[in-house]
């Protein structure tokens, strides 16, 4: 629970001891699951890479165009370069997709990529789900946000 | 209302009024948490961030394209009948609308006129988003057989008669226009089509110029038309100090409670504005008689397809703007029948309600809300939420706090700092 708030507070920008007295939540919120996992860097489902995402700008405001930078590595370590992203997402509480159709944009180099034309148009529980296509084949992998 | 009752805890507790105005301290009606608290300032409007950046219009900012633009807005010679202008139906009066289920122009809409406060934050205008900018957005109307009802080549006649210098001060030299027929643009008019087709392209393409460049100045103009201040954002302001006091009564408390809670309408209606400037199906019926409505579906394939869209040839922007239109969702099932979320902001002082006028009042709405029907189409986002009678008037209750300060009971203008002509 403290790790949930902690995200979410630093996802918005919320002060984290202001938090401290817990979640209230409507009852469209009540259904998260327990121990969410929240992490922003983890094992592709297939274990061909390990993935770190991040905001360009922190905290995400909810509403606003984001850029996001990808990062792909091999389990080892070493930068996945070359490799193409599809980004697709949503509210599972809600039932609704992302409502914009974020794209992979440019190439970094070392592994890193840009995604353009991120948005969450409200707060709560968001999923991430990335499509990534590497030399080793595709693997997919989903982040959990919550704001 | 505005008493210190804080000093009088017991009278006013005695009297069964305002409990919910005492501060959090002295009474548990008002125990917000502190993410509670959070949601709630995250709609005043002392939230709203400045007005965003409009790279596709260079003169959205500009005082004189302003002035231009609102002199367009309610210049009734735009239009077939001499008879309508922008504020005849975005009556300033009126928050910018007219209250009716359809608007009343040369003809009559098959939408609700929308209020227009604020709309400069809206990525995407029109209940179905199928424009992408104020200026775009601005000649719809024009073009439109049943708003204004003209056509190209007439507003470039107007404009060259009674506004040479207006024009000329921001856009440059107007393009020579005196040979062109009185009449032609890609309109329903069949003369007005033919005598379009029969124009010469680089006289088509310059004609078109100037028209854009009357959206241009007329949602300049209309960037400057912001929402007024409510009692809500003289509560929110204050939670927190202390002076919360007493601004708003124990139902209005309770339904803002309601509205960030268990009714979770916050999470559409958020920020500033109280509108997530997306779309949703929230299963609201068709109008028998009405042509078929597909919403967001069929607006988001208009707006890519415009010539005036932020990536066409008349727009000011460069390189990587647009993100708006090149990263926007053009296809699925969430699309059909979503229509654009309101702002709540002065809702309660201007039914009817919904992108057609269907809903009479807000206990109707709020009732829409407890009992969620399905959608003639599409799937409705929305979960029945069995509210009771009595958080019914609450939720009414609180919309009602969003309404202008100053003018509350009397009917809400709709622009605090510009006066109308
Ligand atoms: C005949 C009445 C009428 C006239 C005249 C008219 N409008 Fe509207 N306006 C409407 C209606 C109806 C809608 C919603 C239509 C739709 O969604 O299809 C609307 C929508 C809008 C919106 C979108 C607001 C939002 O939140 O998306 C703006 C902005 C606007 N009008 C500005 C104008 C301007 C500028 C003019 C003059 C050039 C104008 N209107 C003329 C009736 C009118
Ligand atoms: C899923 C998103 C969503 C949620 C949740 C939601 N709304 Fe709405 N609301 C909308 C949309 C979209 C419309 C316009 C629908 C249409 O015209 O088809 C709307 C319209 C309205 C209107 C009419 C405004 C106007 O100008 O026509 C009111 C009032 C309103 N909502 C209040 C509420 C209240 C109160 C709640 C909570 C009980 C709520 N909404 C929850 C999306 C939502
Ligand atoms: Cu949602």
């Amino acid at each position: 629970m403290l790790t949930y708030t902690t995200r979410r507070a630093l996802l918005l920008g919320i002060p984290v001891l202001l938090l401290a007295s817990g979640v209230t939540a409507g009852v469209m919120m009540r259904s998260v699951p327990e121990n969410l996992d929240l992490a922003l860097d983890k094992a592709t489902a297939a274990g061909l890479y390990r993935a770190t995402i991040a905001p360009d700008a922190a905290p995400i405001v909810v509403g606003a165009m984001q850029a996001w930078t990808v990062t792909v590595r091999t389990p080892a370590g070493a930068p996945v370069k070359a490799a193409k992203i599809g980004i697709n997402g949503g509210m599972p509480q809600h039932g609704h997709g992302l409502p914009t159709s974020p794209q992979m944009t440019a190439d970094l180099g070392g592994g890193r990529y840009r995604i353009e034309g991120m948005k969450f148009n409200m707060r709560g529980w968001w999923t991430l789900d990335l499509a990534i296509d590497g030399p080793k084949g595709t693997d997919t992998v989903t982040f959990n946000l919550m704001l | 209302m505005r008493r210190r009752a804080y000093l009088i805890p017991f009278i006013l507790l005695g009297a069964g009024i305002l409990a919910a105005g005492l501060h959090a301290a002295s009474g548990p009606a008002v125990r917000w948490t502190e993410e509670e608290r959070a949601t709630i300032r995250s709609l005043a409007l002392d939230d709203l961030p400045p007005l965003p950046a409009e790279p596709s219009n260079r003169l959205a900012n500009d005082p004189r394209a302003a002035e231009f633009g609102r002199a367009l807005f309610f210049d009734t010679r735009l239009s077939a009948d001499g008879r309508v202008a922008c504020a005849t139906c975005h009556n300033p009066e009126r928050q910018f609308q007219d209250g009716t289920p359809l608007a009343r122009g040369v003809g009559v809409t098959n939408r609700r006129t929308m209020p227009i406060a604020g709309t400069a934050y809206s990525p995407f205008l029109f209940w179905d988003g199928r424009k992408d900018s104020l200026w775009s957005q601005a000649l719809g109307p024009l073009e439109s057989p049943v708003e204004h009802g003209g056509d190209r080549t007439q507003y470039g006649h107007i404009v060259a008669e009674h506004y040479r210098t207006s024009y000329e001060a921001v856009f440059g030299p107007l393009p020579n226009m005196g040979h062109l027929p009185p009449h032609a643009g890609p309109v329903a008019d069949p003369d007005a089509t033919a005598a379009w087709k029969a124009m010469p392209e680089a006289d088509r393409e310059a004609v078109s110029r100037v028209f854009a460049n009357i959206g241009k100045a007329i949602a300049a103009y209309e960037r400057t038309i912001r929402p007024p201040v409510t009692r809500f954002d003289t509560y929110a302001s204050a939670l927190g100090s202390g002076s919360d006091v007493g601004i708003l009564s124990a139902d209005e408390i309770a339904g803002l409670r309601l509205f960030i809670g268990k009714g979770a309408c916050v999470t559409c209606h958020n920020g500033p504005l109280l509108t997530d400037n997306h779309f949703h199906n929230t299963g609201i019926p068709a109008v028998p008689g009405l042509p078929e409505d597909r919403g967001r579906e069929a607006g988001a394939k208009l707006v890519r397809e415009d010539a005036f869209n932020c990536l066409g040839k008349y727009s000011d922007a460069g390189e990587g703007d647009c993100s708006e239109l090149r990263f926007m969702t053009a296809q699925g099932p969430e699309l059909l029948r979503a229509f654009k979320t309101p702002s709540m902001r002065g809702v309660a002082s201007r039914p009817p309600y919904m992108h057609a006028g269907q809903i009479g009042t807000l206990a109707e709405v709020v009732a829409h809300y407890s009992t969620a029907p399905a959608a003639p189409a599409g799937d409705s986002e929305i979960r029945p939420l069995n509210l009771s009678e009595t958080e019914l008037r609450q939720l009414i209750a609180f919309l009602a706090t969003l309404e202008p300060r100053e003018t509350e009971g009397e009917g809400p203008k709709g622009s605090e700092n510009l006066p109308h002509p």
